[in-house]
């Protein structure tokens, strides 16, 4: 009943879809509705639903039914999948299937930055946001490739064009022949974004925080627009934006920080971004669940790496090396965290390595059902449309293939329906022959035991002679036709046999080794003869063949699992979080940054992350007690100007003021140079952008907190400081013809970038407060508005006295004052007017006569300054630099004879007074934080050596730990590396390693790091 | 030897000369000091020999710019005409040595017209860097007063880009400042890897598709130069490889740049080839291949150990401790502070850090003085204070490794009293007086 039910539903679906078409046919309507009944097959109608002897219906393109009836209409064609398994086809969701290359707007400039789009048309000021780009609009099928994803058991795919960081909206089209008008399935079936600004030849952004702030202005911008259309200019780009607000937003990205970064977007503007994955979801798999989007995950395994040559391998860094284990067993693990995916061969050099991939993934513990899901019916319900494709049941699209078998087993695609089109890949009738069988010939009595083993698509036939000997049997077999031919023994003469394979009996006519002409059966089929009856070779063989799949992944699958996950993922992370504690260091000589001075045989105790008391005997009441006799304890160092820790460029360098963007949104939690500094007894620094324009970023204040993500490194409530720059970096006048473009080029324009800049900010401030709807907000503005209301802080790169005056003046005009000259090397010469002003110095020690504006710059700069009143620091501003800063500060005393105290609190206090954050650290005082160093020697002296750093409480840095870790870390490797070359010997293919250098960035850093 | 019987004492000084901060004119570069009239006798400091032996309370006399006598301080004749330094409580030390340099080449680095030690070309051993040294400097002087008075310097860039020549830095001009020139090319030796990016943002590390090419051209170089040395008459000559004959008697080094292990390797294979006088210069994996070159008694002038290690994975301190490292292996090494010729006067603090890592004070300073000499092959007038040697040495009131503790009083080279003045000093007493500051140290 149910079935005539569905069938006059169907009659009635069918009229509505006849196939009418608007274009013209050469020749008569040749409609045809492609009724099919696939039947006695195991069919997953979804990834978790498996029908047995269930019977498939499609008509028009589309399913009409599934269900275990083994009726089927009288007008549909039946086919036959006894044995064969359909499933949904596979969808692909980060193609550019079908689409043209994208090609960039202008040739760029071959001397200077390009400040504006060179497209054409009225788009968007920056070439990088184009969602004006519609797949659907750019489409054209591409028979090749449609064949090759159809092979691999797609059926249909989202393209869009990858490039730019709004990338317009992605089409779902199927991989028929149809034409071109029958194969969208959806226009616009997804939005795209990322950080990368692809072929755009435009100067911003030109790092990863000016990405960021890019696409949170333009959706700023957009609301703008929106709120404003029609009494605005035009915006096209705009106007698809928001149109494109409403679609599921596909953000690509390649490593978790990011994911990360882009969630935190998402956050702001009430979005739930879906989140290409990187393949190192592993490594943080915590924080991306967190994020709560659903992954789309590449399957990129490395091959192992050519370790055999050991100064070779010295260069492999740990994490590649763990990598190339972990990696297979990512899927399995965002599993496990319970995060839904969608599988991509987006990454994989060769796509067609994908389904072995899965099968490897499988192995280390990913399930069947996820895999199919995450191939089938997430990408479907990720792009909205699991009505449409990613499932089997009526009246979605008739995409789905026929297999011999399970999928993630042996099984192999036979057949690819495309909206109800047969592709055709391998006979679907290589029924599986496999058996013993009695070949009989009709001259003669003899009865020969015919053997078929191996699997259908390449059957061995054998006649057995006995226990060891065996004849080959050269077959030829299509669909039920067969020939045969072999030597009987004592002949050199051939039978010959021609005939057709049916259900119980194959006969046909042959020749005999004479010639004559006669007839022969085979019958009485009965299974293979178990393994252990099978000859030793045999044997012999599939073990090796079992070996060789062992050793390619290393070793056996229950035996492997990988080493440990280690936080950073990097030499010297954590295993196990190092814990807050209680400790007690007796007996140190206490440098206290305090009235008490320097305190000589002194106790100091921190408790909860507090230094808790400072004094003697303080009793011996802690988790640890620490004998420091001889050793030295400070507040841990301040490093007021760093670049470290910093993702993808510290200069936004194309326009004067980049004020938008912040380096608290790009900090790298993963960067091996925290460590390093821990190791030099620094607990906090302040990460500054660069000094390529006079308005720079807002910098980040971290603590140095190993192995925690970026948010948790932050400096909890701490002021919001901005970076300024003057003098030649920001003229560009060290960059050759490339740095003769952008505004400001001499010092006088620098101050009339200023001045222009927050004469704007007063206006868009004037604006906002009369006519807040039609103000387009502005993050630049508003960022500079914090500065003239004194809740932003500048901290401004500084050489020359002249420019340093001219920016103090400036300031005073709009009623504020700078918190901080950075470098500021000549400011000995202004030594009054900066006390006058009230501004904070933070200075290199010796730095000097590497470009023209510091050869006035002297090492006695501190001392002055100091002598002056004005609190001075030392900072770094080089990773090398920074960690040896008590260093940099003993030079104090060398030039300008200052006290050992005071050189001292210009790593310590000073920074810390100058980053408003004294009353929480800088000092070694009750109630302050436990960020303290133990040294082993007056911390300011070349032999001194810091032996532990804490920070909150956490001992981090420990020399003696160290020393474990480095064992650690080279057992770690050595196990790696072992393994490698048994995968290797295993037969696994090998890759040489590339070294990638880390970036350690400088104030006048530039590499565009936008793209 | 114009020693006289006359019984020493402290008490009977007949000239004392006072050690501490002069008034002078400014003297941005100061002129260059007087050469030695009388004998000096420097007595009761502690003298750093600079070969790890260390002279309490000791005696160093010098005339006509080399040192007489080196001992403790005991009774002693005096000559007439002798001028006494009391170092009590003060350290003397070998003037230091940097090695591997472009003090006086570069002015300001940033500054095109500044630059002169890049030359076209790649292979140049026929370029003399000494005829572009810089005398007047305004770099120089602030190296003389942290106590660094000898410099190699070289050019740059090729694969041959120039010969090197040591210079002392108190001197009117060029020919003056030339201790020995044309001592030794500078080769960099093919990388085995190549590095894309630029210094501060240094990009992937690849393998060099070009080294067996570049392995090629220099060897040829290197054969045909050796033949065409084979013979001294010459129709034609050539420039590149007359310089280049030296080479092959011994009688010039070779500083060959190589840093990665395998490059150290390759380099070490080149020397031996070759039977050339080679010295390994960078070495920043010279610990990974401390047999080799131990074994084939390569001496390595380590670059820049205020470095970060090359991999993150390797220790936290090796370069720090990477002169502790070759100690220990028993290779012969000296260290270069800085590339850039700004920061050159850091060298003292740069051994100083290697003490924490496990040098002790007196290798610390051999690695700074008496090594280098060595390696350099200047080692018969410098390095150390020994009798017969330059009176090059420098009096500092502390422990010259240590910044806190470096503050150099006193310098003389060939027995000439260094003028310690120098620009930053001066532009520094000018604003304590603008400020009406006190004047503390300088």
């Amino acid at each position: 009943m149910k079935k005539i039910l569905s069938l006059i539903i169907f009659t009635i679906l069918s009229i509505t879809c006849f196939g009418q078409s608007n274009f013209p046919d050469n020749g008569v309507k040749d409609y045809r509705n492609k009724y099919y009944a696939f039947t006695n097959a195991s069919i997953y109608k979804d990834y978790q639903t498996k029908l047995e002897n269930a019977t498939l219906l499609i008509k028009d393109g589309k399913v009409v039914s599934i269900s275990q009836s083994t009726q089927v209409p009288k007008d549909a064609i039946k086919v036959d999948c006894s044995g064969k398994t359909i499933y949904p086809s596979f969808i692909e969701l980060l193609s550019n299937y079908g689409l043209p290359e994208p090609k960039p707007a202008g040739e760029g400039r071959e001397n200077g930055i390009q400040l504006l789009s060179d497209k054409k048309g009225a788009y968007n000021w920056n070439e990088a946001i184009k969602p004006e780009t519609q797949a659907y609009m750019l489409f054209n099928s591409d028979k090749d490739k449609a064949k090759s994803l159809r092979e691999m058991g797609y059926g249909a795919v989202v393209a869009h064009q990858k490039d730019g960081i709004a990338r317009g909206s992605g089409v779902l089209v199927s991989l028929g022949e149809n034409k071109v008008n029958k194969l969208i399935l959806k226009e616009e079936a997804a939005a795209f974004y990322s950080f990368r600004k692809g072929i755009s030849k435009q100067g911003y952004p030109s790092s990863l925080m000016g990405a960021i702030a890019l696409l949170r202005q333009t959706h700023f911008d957009a609301d703008w627009y929106k709120k404003n259309e029609g009494e605005v200019e035009e915006n096209i780009s705009l106007k698809f934006w928001n149109q494109q607000q409403s679609l599921p937003s596909l953000f690509i990205q390649n490593d978790w920080l990011s994911l990360i970064r882009a969630d935190k977007i998402g956050d702001e503007f009430n979005k739930q971004y879906i989140f290409k994955g990187s393949g190192k979801e592993y490594q943080r798999i915590d924080a991306i669940k967190q994020a709560g989007g659903t992954l789309i995950l590449p399957l990129v395994f490395p091959k192992p790496y050519e370790v055999e040559d050991p100064i070779d391998a010295h260069y492999i860094g740990l994490p590649s090396l763990k990598h190339w284990e972990y990696a297979p067993y990512n899927p399995s693990i965002v599993e496990e965290a319970g995060i839904d995916f969608a599988f991509t061969m987006q990454d994989l050099k060769d796509p067609k390595e994908i389904m072995g991939n899965i099968k490897t993934a499988i192995k280390k513990g990913l399930s069947k059902k996820m895999a199919l899901k995450a191939l089938t019916f997430t990408p479907a319900k990720i792009i909205n449309s699991a009505d449409l494709v990613g499932s089997l049941d009526n009246d979605k699209i008739a995409n789905f293939i026929i297999t011999s078998g399970d999928i993630f087993e042996e099984g192999e695609v036979l057949e690819n329906w495309i909206q109800g089109e047969q592709f055709f890949l391998k006979s679907i009738n290589t029924n599986d022959l496999s058996g013993l069988y009695d070949l009989k010939f009709s001259n003669s009595k003899e009865v020969y035991e015919l053997e078929v083993s191996g699997k259908p698509s390449s059957h061995e036939f054998n006649i057995v002679v006995n226990d060891t000997t065996k004849i080959k049997v050269k077959s030829n077999f299509k669909s039920s036709d067969i020939s045969m031919s072999f030597q009987p023994e004592e002949t050199d003469q051939y039978y010959r046999l021609s005939g057709k394979i049916k259900e119980k009996v194959w006969e046909g006519n042959a020749q005999d080794t004479l010639g004559n002409w006669i007839k022969w059966t085979v019958d009485n089929r009965r299974e293979l003869k178990k393994e252990e009856e099978e000859s030793d070779k045999k044997k012999d063989e599939k073990k090796e063949e079992a070996d060789k799949e062992k050793d390619a992944n290393g070793e056996s699958a229950e035996m492997d699992k990988p080493g440990p996950i280690c936080y950073p993922f990097l030499p010297y992370g954590w295993t196990e979080e190092p814990k807050q504690q209680s400790v007690l260091f007796k007996n140190a000589t206490v440098w206290t940054n305090t009235d008490d001075g320097i305190l000589e045989n002194a106790d100091v105790l921190i408790k909860d992350g507090k230094i808790s008391k400072v004094g003697k005997d303080l009793g011996s009441s802690a988790d640890t007690v620490i004998d420091a006799t001889g050793k030295h304890l400070t507040s841990g160092i301040i490093d007021e100007h760093s670049h470290i820790a910093i993702s993808r460029g510290v200069n936004e360098s194309s326009q004067a003021s980049s004020a938008e963007v912040s380096i608290a949104n790009v900090v790298n939690s993963e960067d091996i140079n925290i460590y390093r500094q821990l190791a030099g007894g620094v607990t906090t620094s302040q990460l500054l952008h660069g000094s390529a324009n006079p308005i720079g970023g807002q910098s980040a204040i971290i603590k140095f907190r190993w192995g925690k993500l970026p948010e948790e490194m932050q400096f909890e409530n701490a002021d919001g400081f901005i970076k300024f720059a003057l003098g030649e970096n920001v003229k560009h006048s060290n960059w050759g013809s490339s740095g003769y473009i952008r505004f400001p080029q001499t010092r006088m324009g620098v101050e009339q970038a200023f001045i222009d800049h927050f004469t704007q900010a007063l206006d868009y401030k004037k604006s906002m407060q009369s006519n807040p709807e039609k103000t387009r907000k502005d993050i630049e503005m508003e960022v500079l508005l914090e500065i003239i209301d004194k809740k932003r802080f500048v901290t401004c790169h500084s050489y020359v006295q002249s420019e340093i005056t001219m920016l103090m003046r400036v300031a005073e005009q709009f009623g504020f004052n700078i918190n901080t000259f950075t470098h500021i090397l000549e400011g000995y010469k202004i030594a009054d007017k900066m006390k006058a002003h009230g501004v904070y110095a933070s200075t290199f020690s010796d730095w000097w006569m590497y470009k023209f504006e510091v050869n006035d710059a002297i090492p006695h700069n501190a001392a002055i300054l100091s002598e002056m009143d004005i609190v001075t620091a030392i900072n770094s501003d080089d990773a090398e630099m920074g960690r040896r800063l008590n260093n940099e500060a003993a030079k104090g005393i060398k030039y300008g004879g200052m006290s050992r105290e005071e050189a001292w609190k210009m790593v310590t206090l000073n920074p810390a007074i100058i980053l408003h954050l004294d009353e929480r650290v800088g000092s070694v005082q009750s109630g302050k934080d436990a960020d303290i160093v133990l040294w082993s020697a007056d911390p300011l002296s070349v032999y001194s050596k810091a032996e532990q750093t804490y920070v909150d409480g956490i001992c981090y840095w420990d020399i003696n730990k160290d020393e474990m870790l480095r064992k650690a870390n080279q057992a770690e490797r050595n196990r790696l590396v072992q393994k490698m070359i048994n995968a290797k010997n295993g037969g696994a293919k090998t890759q040489k390693h590339q070294h990638k250098e880390p970036k350690h960035y400088h104030c006048d850093d530039m590499e565009d790091e936008g793209k | 030897m114009k020693h006289l019987n006359i019984t020493f004492f402290l008490s009977c000084l007949i000239l004392s000369y006072t050690i501490g901060f002069t008034s002078l004119q400014a003297q941005w570069i100061p002129s260059p000091g007087k050469a030695q009239e009388k004998t000096i006798l420097i007595t009761g400091g502690t003298i750093h020999v600079g070969n790890g032996q260390i002279i309490e309370d000791g005696l160093i006399s010098f005339s006509n710019g080399k040192i007489e006598l080196v001992q403790a301080t005991q009774k002693q004749s005096l000559g007439e005409d002798i001028e006494i330094i009391d170092a009590t409580g003060k350290h003397i030390y070998p003037g230091l040595i940097s090695p591997n340099t472009a003090n006086g080449l570069i002015e300001i680095e940033a500054v095109r017209a500044t630059r002169d030690n890049y030359e076209i070309g790649k292979f140049k051993p026929h370029l003399r860097p000494i005829i572009a040294y810089n005398a007047d400097s305004w770099v120089t002087p602030t190296l003389r007063s942290n106590g660094i008075l000898i410099s190699q310097i070289v050019a740059r860039g090729g694969t041959i880009p120039g010969s090197s020549d040591i210079v002392q830095l108190d001197a009117w001009n060029y020919e003056d400042a030339l201790v020995k020139g044309d001592e030794g090319i500078t080769l960099n030796f093919p990388n085995i890897v190549n590095r894309g990016g630029w210094w501060a943002e240094p990009g992937d590390i690849k393998s060099n598709d070009k080294y067996q090419k570049q392995m090629l051209a220099l060897k040829n170089f290197f054969l045909e130069a050796k033949a065409y040395c084979q013979n001294d008459r010459h129709e034609i000559k050539n420039l590149k490889f007359e310089a280049m004959c030296k080479v092959f008697k011994k009688e010039k080094k070779v500083y060959i740049s190589a840093s990665h292990a395998k490059n150290i390797l390759n380099a070490i294979e080149f020397i031996k080839e070759f039977d050339i006088d080679g010295v390994i210069v960078g070495g920043r994996d010279a610990w990974l291949v401390t047999d080799e070159l131990k074994e084939n008694n390569i001496p390595v002038i380590l670059r820049k150990p205020h470095s970060l290690p090359y991999l993150a994975h390797e220790d936290v301190d090796l370069s720090y401790k990477l002169p502790f490292l070759l100690e220990e292996a028993g290779v012969n090494y000296c260290i270069q502070a800085q590339t850039g010729s700004g920061e050159q006067r850091n060298l003292p603090f740069t051994a100083g850090k290697a003490v924490a890592y496990g040098l002790t004070k007196e290798k610390a300073l051999m690695a700074i003085t008496s090594n280098a000499a060595k390696i350099m092959g200047i080692d018969d007038r410098l390095g150390t204070i020994e009798t017969g040697k330059d009176a090059t040495l420098v009096i500092s009131t502390g422990d010259i490794l240590d910044p806190q503790t470096n503050h150099i009083e006193l310098a003389f080279v060939e027995g000439r009293k260094v003028n310690l003045d120098n620009k930053q000093k001066d532009l520094y007493r000018k604003f304590m007086d603008k400020y009406d500051l006190k004047h503390k140290r300088h």
